[in-house]
């Protein structure tokens, strides 16, 4: 399975966010998009989800063409997480996972407790969300999206929020849904958790496509200082690097 | 489809009890087996005007609850839209002009007012389906058709206008036959229609309009929906009662606590609660002991008001 952008332009306001942006990203691994703030990270994953329709370019999924699947289609094979993780209405835990089933338009128990199982949530299946900590509502979000079972898993920083322990726990969900074949895009900012935990990184600046391809390779202390302007080098073993700045 | 939960079963059994209870209330209190012309006071006069209060209230209690999910702000009322000042600026219309004895064409200027709100709402709004443009046109609205009533009222022809106006306003249900109830109850139960079909995407808003979209929620359809809805509704209830504020605002607070807090599973409770508490409002205006009956309007106001007030403060506590 494939999420294609091909040449991909946004502008808004006469302000261009994308700029002919290209990037394949390939289902069963674990894709990062980085840069510095107002690269058009965001954007491009906007567009991955076909949330935003590109001025000019296309994004297809699986060669199909994002914008001729209608929402329905689009919302079953395409999973969005988005950054904001707004909860307006003091629902209880199991509704706001159920919500995930909206796309298939059943209230199907089994992949909602799926869910709640992957995320370790069955006993906050009755809590109201109001009175869950930031970590249990970011997994339940997460959980949300994993209830829809998509074969695309988008999502917009979900680690920011989360201390370490989160973080890493998170980060074992989204590798073993990508295991199971799944695509997993993911908006990070944290070098280092891209450079260690994903399979393929797409790095923007200023709304261009500057790298893309094996961490090591997107992630060289070359691009680091080109988009981030920042002089740094990557110690440490595979799997296991920090980024230390000179 | 909401299932027939505990709630919805409850406010039945409420309605059902207190519809026999609001025939009997009045300034009369009618005893079926003394009373002279019981019988024609009945079918004439208190079952109509106890149905039309269930039917208004219906609809502006559905309409507030799908408000406040589609805004996802507990402080939204229909009235928001725009619509109820529209269908109220095509009544003053009809007085204005001195349709108003016309038995037909009061509430038909109403409704025409109630449309015209709804097409400039769609049409300002676009197909974009963006929330805080909606609510801005709703607003911008609102305050246009509240500043030509007040120009109407300024310039009424003459005094009995002006008051016939002012008096309208204000919101009653006396009189009302079951003329107002055909004119009334087919249009709200379509706008409920409307309503029922907002649910799926109301409930895809609880994650924000991102996700929301992002799940298969199409912001043009569930605005179409919202708008045919709220006008049905709330521009029959115009149409019929005058201006009869706060129930879409307080019901569906009153609602919330007992249901899962989805605003899909709202609509039918806060209907069923807007039926009920302005049935209650409309007795007890009635069986008050003043020279004069006091205005429905007025009275829920009187409540409304300072349930508002409770509210804010509530959310002032949660925030601090």
């Amino acid at each position: 399975m494939m999420l294609d952008a091909t040449a991909v332009s946004v502008s808004r306001n006469g302000t261009a966010m994308l700029d002919a942006v290209t990037a394949r990203l390939s289902a069963g691994r674990i894709n990062a998009i980085c840069g510095p703030n107002g690269a058009g990270k965001s954007t491009l994953l906007s567009c991955l989800a076909g949330l935003i329709i590109p001025n000019d370019g296309s994004v297809s999924l699986n060669r199909v063409p994002l914008a001729a699947l209608s929402p329905q289609a689009r919302a079953r094979q395409v999973g969005y997480l988005p950054q904001d993780g707004e909860i307006a209405w003091d629902v209880a835990v199991r509704s706001l996972v159920a919500l995930g089933r909206m796309p298939h338009g059943d209230a199907s128990a089994e992949p909602v407790d799926r869910a709640l199982a992957a995320l370790d949530l069955e006993t906050l299946a009755n809590r109201p969300v109001s009175r869950l900590s930031g970590g249990e509502k970011a997994r339940v979000l997460l959980a949300r999206v994993l209830a829809g079972d998509p074969d695309w898993l988008l999502a917009d920083e979900p680690l920011a929020a989360l201390d370490l322990g989160h973080q890493l726990a998170l980060l074992k969900i989204l590798r073993s849904t990508a295991d199971t074949g799944a695509g997993v895009v993911l908006v990070v900012h944290d070098l280092a958790l891209a450079m260690n935990h994903a399979d393929n990184v797409i790095v923007l600046d200023e709304g261009r496509l500057v790298a893309s391809g094996p961490p090591e390779t997107a992630l060289s202390s070359s691009v680091v200082e080109t988009v981030w302007h920042v002089s740094a080098r990557w110690i440490g073993e595979l799997g296991a690097r920090a980024l230390v700045t000179q | 489809m909401p299932r027939l939960s505990r709630p919805i079963i409850v406010l039945i059994v409420l309605i059902a009890i207190a519809l026999p209870l609001s025939l009997l209330a009045g300034r009369v209190w009618i005893d079926a087996a003394h009373t002279p012309n019981a019988a024609v006071i009945l079918a004439d006069l208190r079952l109509p005007r106890s149905l039309l209060a269930l039917v208004i209230g219906a609809g502006l209690g559905a309409a507030g609850a799908a408000m406040q999910g589609y805004l996802r702000n507990p402080l939204a009322d229909p009235g928001l839209f725009g619509i109820a000042p529209m269908a109220a600026l095509g009544a003053v219309a009809s007085f204005w002009f001195g349709f108003s004895a016309s038995a037909w064409l009061l509430p038909l200027f109403a409704l025409v007012g109630a449309a015209a709100g709804m097409a400039l709402l769609a049409l300002i709004a676009g197909r974009t389906g963006g929330i805080a443009l909606f609510t801005l046109a709703g607003l911008m609205i609102a305050s246009l058709a509240g500043t030509l009533t007040s120009l109407a009222i300024s310039l009424a022809p003459n005094a009995f206008a002006m008051s016939e106006i002012v008096t309208w306003l204000m919101g009653a249900l006396t009189d009302r036959s079951w003329r107002e109830i055909w004119v009334a109850a087919p249009l709200t139960a379509a706008g409920f229609a409307c309503l029922m079909m907002t649910g799926r995407g109301l409930d895809a808003l609880i994650l924000g309009d991102a996700a929301a979209r992002s799940l298969g929620m199409r912001p043009g359809i569930l605005q179409a929906w919202l708008i045919a809805g709220i006008g049905l509704t709330v521009g029959s209830g115009v149409a019929v009662a005058g201006i009869v504020g706060f129930v879409g605002l307080i019901v569906p607070h009153l609602v919330r606590p007992f249901t899962d807090r989805r605003p899909s599973q709202l609509i039918v409770p806060s209907a069923l609660a807007g039926a009920l508490l302005v049935l209650v409002a409309d007795c007890t205006v009635r069986i008050l002991p003043l020279v004069t009956e006091l205005r429905l309007g007025i009275a829920l106001s009187l409540i409304g008001a300072p349930f508002f007030l409770w509210l804010l403060l509530r959310m002032r506590r949660g925030l601090a």
